[in-house]
């Protein structure tokens, strides 16, 4: 219960930060709420499972689309609760066809799912609206994204808390550990995993349609740009992708971490970010926070 | 909740007010001896080539060029040199916006440049607006400019949209055809990006209101790199024109698909890439009589001296297109700031009101968009050419037809 209150009084601490911040410094926080939502989101299915999902920037846009689509014809909110049910009925439809697949075979997949997504908008805008670039004009204020992306992090963490003391997040974790033991102890597994894989894809379609505002611009190259879903992976598996927090602390320092590189090393980021991967890969398996259970003597295990 | 992760929110709260007292903490102090002078742009990610290309060699060429003279002059005479403030936006909108706040905001530069590209100059259009900055978008194309420049009062655009390419270049066929040297029907080619769709939607009605008859329509995704299936049905459609509304990499490998299956329409015209430098290398020299979109007076001085402090400076000559442009621009930059200062409001009304001699001739802007451009350009005897508006300063005659390869 006092973790909870804590983490309230965090929560009401970050939504008064506007008032005090730059527009710069709310530039830095927008982004930060919006990696933080994303790599919770995407651990949400993935740091359970352990079904690498390279996805995230196929539902992402497809939010940023479906606001870019229908920003001119409905409510702001109407337009956000579209983008939430496409975002969903994308998902089970992809998961429904996918789930069955394992391994390297689903990180192909999930990868090319991306660029699936992108080709077939082309393909309609270039064949049936013949046009590609869409506008957003809509009066939403940094502050207000901010708010939204706060509030949707929140609760995709709320949601992880909830859900890993729940049958569904054991069953997660054994699909995780062992898929065949999981199969025999009775775990519906194709059930299991698109409940999540829905919710964690439903979760990134938001944050992708609250983000779009700021662009004003959108087209196919534009959001899907495939640096999210690697970004996104590395700063879940960078924190700990099984662990509740573990996103939070991977996505806010590799967030200033680039940020700052952008800043000194425009040159070399991709490098950079290259050999972070390998370094996340190699020498932090269990992310920051199981890295740090390690060290200070816990069993990484009994913590999460 | 178990210890750990109580331990671990503790944690995530020292972070996030320790960042709050960083960042309310360090707004830079300016210097009152020095312009800063801003830019993000993409250094890296899919955007970097363009911007490589024709904006960032141009901003480098013209900030040595002020800082050697002394620096930018100003209204009482006095001369203030240029300070550099730059950041990488990874080719991605959402970095680039931040990177827009945080020059405005944090570094307090006096004077933004904008970044290469339809996408993203309109993605920092209503944070200059707000921040109040004058935009002098160059590389960006797009038909809503006028709506753009009225809804963003200190926004410029200054390259045009698809529609005045596309009626330019049915405007320059129509001349050949009324001459009696090409027949009366096109073979259309176009990437499905925006640029691709932005031409063609603008090139189907006016070839139609022009009286031509377009035999072959055909759009290819953006990345196809075979294009001899597609080149061999413009050849067997009896078309006299080909044009395709290409990006550089469909441009460079039409034209080497085109010389190896031996096409040689009467007229050749390909879309981004076809301005560049580099193109001569890629025609293996036979570029003469390949029409583009762009073009410069290539008999005047100014465009001379500029191409050779371009290679001096950058290593390579400048593209055709939107090089020159942009070097305009950041002239019209300079010019109105001797004249009235680097007060934003007054910046913004002598851009848009005033009249500035630059490499490409006197500017003045027409609802703060620039609409004096080359629609249509040729390679002629090595220099890529403006040859349509026909009746522009400058203006060479198209050599149509096309020699063969």
């Amino acid at each position: 219960m006092i973790a909870l209150g804590v983490a309230l009084v965090g929560l009401v601490a970050l939504a008064a930060l506007p008032f005090y911040l730059s527009d710069y410094g709310l530039g830095l926080m927008i982004g930060m709420a919006g990696y933080v939502t994303l790599a919770s989101a995407w651990a949400l299915f993935s740091g359970q499972t352990r079904y690498i999902s390279l996805a995230t920037v196929a539902f992402y846009g497809v939010g940023a689309y479906t606001i870019a689509v229908l920003n001119e014809t409905m409510a702001y909110p109407a337009a956000l609760a579209c983008a939430g049910l496409i975002g969903a009925g994308l998902a089970l439809l992809v998961g429904l066809s996918t789930l069955r697949l394992s391994g390297i075979y689903f990180v192909i997949f999930t990868f090319g799912l991306a660029e699936l997504v992108r080709q077939v908008i082309t393909w309609f805008e270039v064949n049936v609206t013949g046009t590609l670039g869409r506008y957003i004009f809509l009066d939403i204020t940094a502050r207000e994204i901010y708010w939204q992306l706060l509030a949707l992090g929140a609760f995709t963490i709320a949601l992880t808390a909830w859900i890993m003391r729940r049958r569904l997040g054991l069953a997660l974790r054994v699909i995780g550990d062992d898929e065949t033991v999981a199969a025999h102890s009775g775990i519906d597994l194709a059930r299991t995993k698109l409940t999540a894989f829905v919710l964690s894809a439903t979760i990134i379609t938001l944050a992708g349609a609250i983000s779009s505002p700021r662009w004003t611009y959108v087209e196919p190259l534009i959001v899907f740009n495939p640096n999210v879903s690697f970004l996104t992976v590395i700063m879940a598996l960078l924190g700990g992708a099984n662990r509740l927090w573990g996103p939070l602390f991977g996505a806010v320092p590799l967030f200033l971490l680039f940020e700052w590189l952008s800043v000194q090393f425009p040159d070399t980021y991709p490098v950079i970010l290259g050999l972070l991967f390998i370094g996340v890969v190699f020498l932090l398996p269990d992310g920051i926070l199981g890295g740090l259970a390690r060290l200070t003597g816990r069993n990484g295990k009994a913590a999460r | 909740m178990t210890g750990h992760s109580r331990r671990a929110f503790m944690h995530a709260a020292a972070t996030c007010s320790l960042l709050a007292l960083t960042l309310s903490g360090t707004a830079a102090l300016a210097d009152d001896h020095t312009v800063k002078i801003g830019y993000a742009i993409a250094k890296t990610g899919p955007n970097a080539t363009g911007a490589g290309i024709t904006t960032l060699p141009n901003y480098q060429l013209w900030v040595s060029k002020v800082n050697e003279a002394g620096g930018l002059a100003m209204p009482d005479g006095s001369k203030r040199m240029i300070e550099v403030v730059e950041y990488d936006d990874r080719s991605s909108n959402e970095d680039l916006v931040r990177a827009i706040e945080r020059l405005a905001t944090q570094d307090n530069v006096d004077i933004i440049l904008p970044p290469w590209g339809t996408g993203a100059n309109l993605a920092i259009a209503p944070l200059m607006d707000r921040f109040g900055y004058p935009q002098l978008a160059v590389t960006a194309v797009t038909d809503k400019a006028p709506e753009f420049a009225a809804r963003w009062k200190r926004s410029f655009w200054m390259l045009g949209g698809g529609h005045d390419y596309a009626v330019g270049l049915a405007d320059a066929l129509t001349a050949a055809r009324d001459a009696g040297t090409i027949n009366g029907k096109i073979a259309m080619v176009s990437v499905a990006d925006g640029f691709g769709i932005d031409l063609v939607n603008g090139a189907r009605p006016a070839f139609a209101d022009a009286g031509f008859e377009v035999v072959y329509d055909k759009s290819y995704p953006l990345g196809t790199s075979d294009f001899a299936a597609i080149l061999n049905e413009a050849k067997d459609s009896g078309a006299d024109s080909f044009v395709a509304f290409s990006y550089p990499p469909g441009s460079f490998g039409m034209t080497k698909t085109a010389q190896s299956i031996s096409y040689n329409p009467k007229v050749f015209y390909i879309g981004v890439g076809g301005a560049f430098p580099i193109y001569a290398k890629i025609a293996d020299g036979k570029q003469q009589g390949v029409m583009s979109i762009g073009g410069v007076n290539a008999e005047s001085e100014a465009i001379q001296t500029y191409f050779q402090d371009h290679i001096d400076s950058a290593g390579a000559p400048p593209d055709s297109w939107a090089s020159a442009i942009t070097f305009a621009s950041l002239q019209m930059l300079e010019q109105a700031v001797e004249r009235v200062g680097l007060d934003h409001e007054q910046l913004a009304a002598e851009l848009s009101t005033g009249t500035f001699d630059t490499i490409i001739g006197e500017v003045k802007l027409e609802d703060n968009q620039l609409r004096d451009l080359w629609w249509v350009g040729q390679w002629q005897d090595g220099a890529f050419k403006g040859v349509n508006p026909a009746d522009k300063a400058g203006a060479s005659s198209p050599i149509i037809p096309k020699p063969e390869w």
